[in-house]
């Protein structure tokens, strides 16, 4: 129990808690971020007539296929030889939405395809252009039937800001490494707060998309 | 970006392939064993049972797999039981195998809740036990419907076992982290291990897209 008490000290949660909140600003950079492009992509692509559809397609099939943490090496060491100096925070973040972009796209992509083509063509001949339809009737319903899948990965999301604590980043995990390394006894305690933080996280998220797809029918 | 380096060490790029396949098969075959009991235990209809793996389901599934592995890698150990001392590799197999697991246990889930319940009713009126039922009737459907997710479980093990790298596990990523460390080359480097990995994912994307097209109905 004393060990508990122990590992437990104000000052070693306050430092979890500076490591919790870089988690949580890393995450909400990154589901926003690659949301946003990770969208813009899949609707490229949808939209077959552009060259960008593509380069849209290339760029998910082939991301979206490699791991995280190799994305995540060529941020940390490939970014300073292009002279781009940046903090470790914004190396990791990129790295991060390089990745999800592809995941995102796949989603979009996914739900935008869920809807019947038929509704295109009815929305055309009553007089809507392309882009309206697209606007309008298309990716208002498509977005609907993705939240599930959306919601499960921004909570991938949330988990995988916990490699950049391997490359350095004082996320939660890096910092609970620091206080199991300075006293051994304490990492039982400490692993098992981090573990059920991550969760509380991602479960609320989980539980609020529940909600979400309840209310919206 | 330099070739040269990358190409001078093309076999140990093929032994970092051969352990991230071996790696990844075994683990899909543990996971899938696990994954499977779960998720019977789910569907048991026994409260403590069910409550155990929905509470294993929704706790692995929402913490990070780093976190697992750490504490396969960091915490077990301070138990002072000799069996329970993994080196890097085997923390990290362990917990692909359980984190997998749970992913597993839902996809088998799903695949036994889809099956009509008429079906198991009329089975057993028909004389079958429980059992019988269960392992002639409906588990062979529920499998069929499982293929497609399976196979992206083994495309999300091949990915996520690029972190046995961080526990010098002699992987792809592991070798292709060395050889930056020693030669300094960052793109040459990463891209060929990049490759190594699509050879194995992209073949599999492709089969999955296929299974789930035409398992469908």
């Amino acid at each position: 129990m004393d060990v508990i008490v122990q590992a437990f000290s104000a000052s070693n949660l306050i430092f979890l808690g500076k490591g919790l909140l870089i988690t949580i600003w890393l995450a909400i950079v990154s589901i926003a971020v690659s949301f946003v492009f990770g969208s813009l992509l899949a609707i490229f692509r949808y939209s077959k007539t552009l060259v960008l559809a593509q380069l849209a397609f290339v760029y998910t099939e082939i991301v979206r296929n490699l791991p995280l943490i190799l994305i995540l090496y060529f941020a940390f060491f490939g970014l300073p030889e292009f002279g781009l100096q940046l903090s470790i925070f914004w190396k990791m973040a990129i790295g991060l939405i390089l990745f999800e972009i592809s995941q995102l796209a796949e989603i979009v992509r996914g739900g935008l395809n869920s809807i019947e083509k038929g509704q295109i063509e009815a929305a055309r001949s009553t007089g809507m252009t392309y882009r309206q339809t697209l606007f309008h009737i298309i990716i208002p319903q498509a977005f609907k039937r993705m939240i599930p899948a959306l919601v499960s990965q921004f909570i991938t999301i949330v988990k995988d800001t916990s490699y950049t604590a391997m490359f350095g980043l004082m996320d939660v995990l890096n910092a609970a490494q620091i206080i199991w390394n300075q006293q051994f006894s304490f990492i039982f305690p400490i692993i098992i707060l981090v573990a059920i933080l991550y969760f509380v996280i991602n479960f609320t998220l989980s539980s609020l998309s529940l909600r979400i797809e309840k209310k919206l029918g | 970006m330099n070739f040269s380096i990358p190409l001078s060490h093309l076999d140990q790029y093929w032994s970092g392939f051969v352990v991230t396949l071996k790696t990844s098969v075994i683990a899909l075959i543990l996971s899938f064993i696990i994954g499977f009991i779960i998720a019977t235990l789910r569907v048991s209809g026994v409260r403590p049972l069910a409550f155990f793996a929905r509470w294993y389901v929704e706790f692995l599934r929402n913490t990070p797999l780093l976190v697992q592995v750490f504490f396969f890698y960091y915490a077990l150990p301070r138990l002072h039981v000799s069996w329970l001392n993994f080196n890097g590799y085997q923390a990290g197999m362990l917990g692909l195998t359980f984190y997998t697991a749970a992913y597993i246990a839902e996809n088998v889930r799903a695949g036994i809740q889809s099956i009509d319940k008429g079906q198991l009713e009329t089975a057993r009126a028909s004389g079958l036990t429980y059992y019988q039922a269960m392992l002639y009737i409906i588990l062979p459907q529920a499998f069929r419907i499982v293929i497609p997710p399976l196979g992206t479980q083994f495309i999300n093990l091949v990915k996520n076992s690029a972190v046995l790298a961080f526990f010098a596990g002699l992987d792809i990523m592991y070798v292709a982290d060395s050889l930056q460390g020693s030669s300094g080359e960052v793109f040459g480097v990463y891209t060929f291990a990049a490759l190594f990995y699509l050879i194995i994912t992209i073949p599999l994307t492709i089969l999955v897209n296929y299974l789930e097209k035409k398992l469908a109905y």
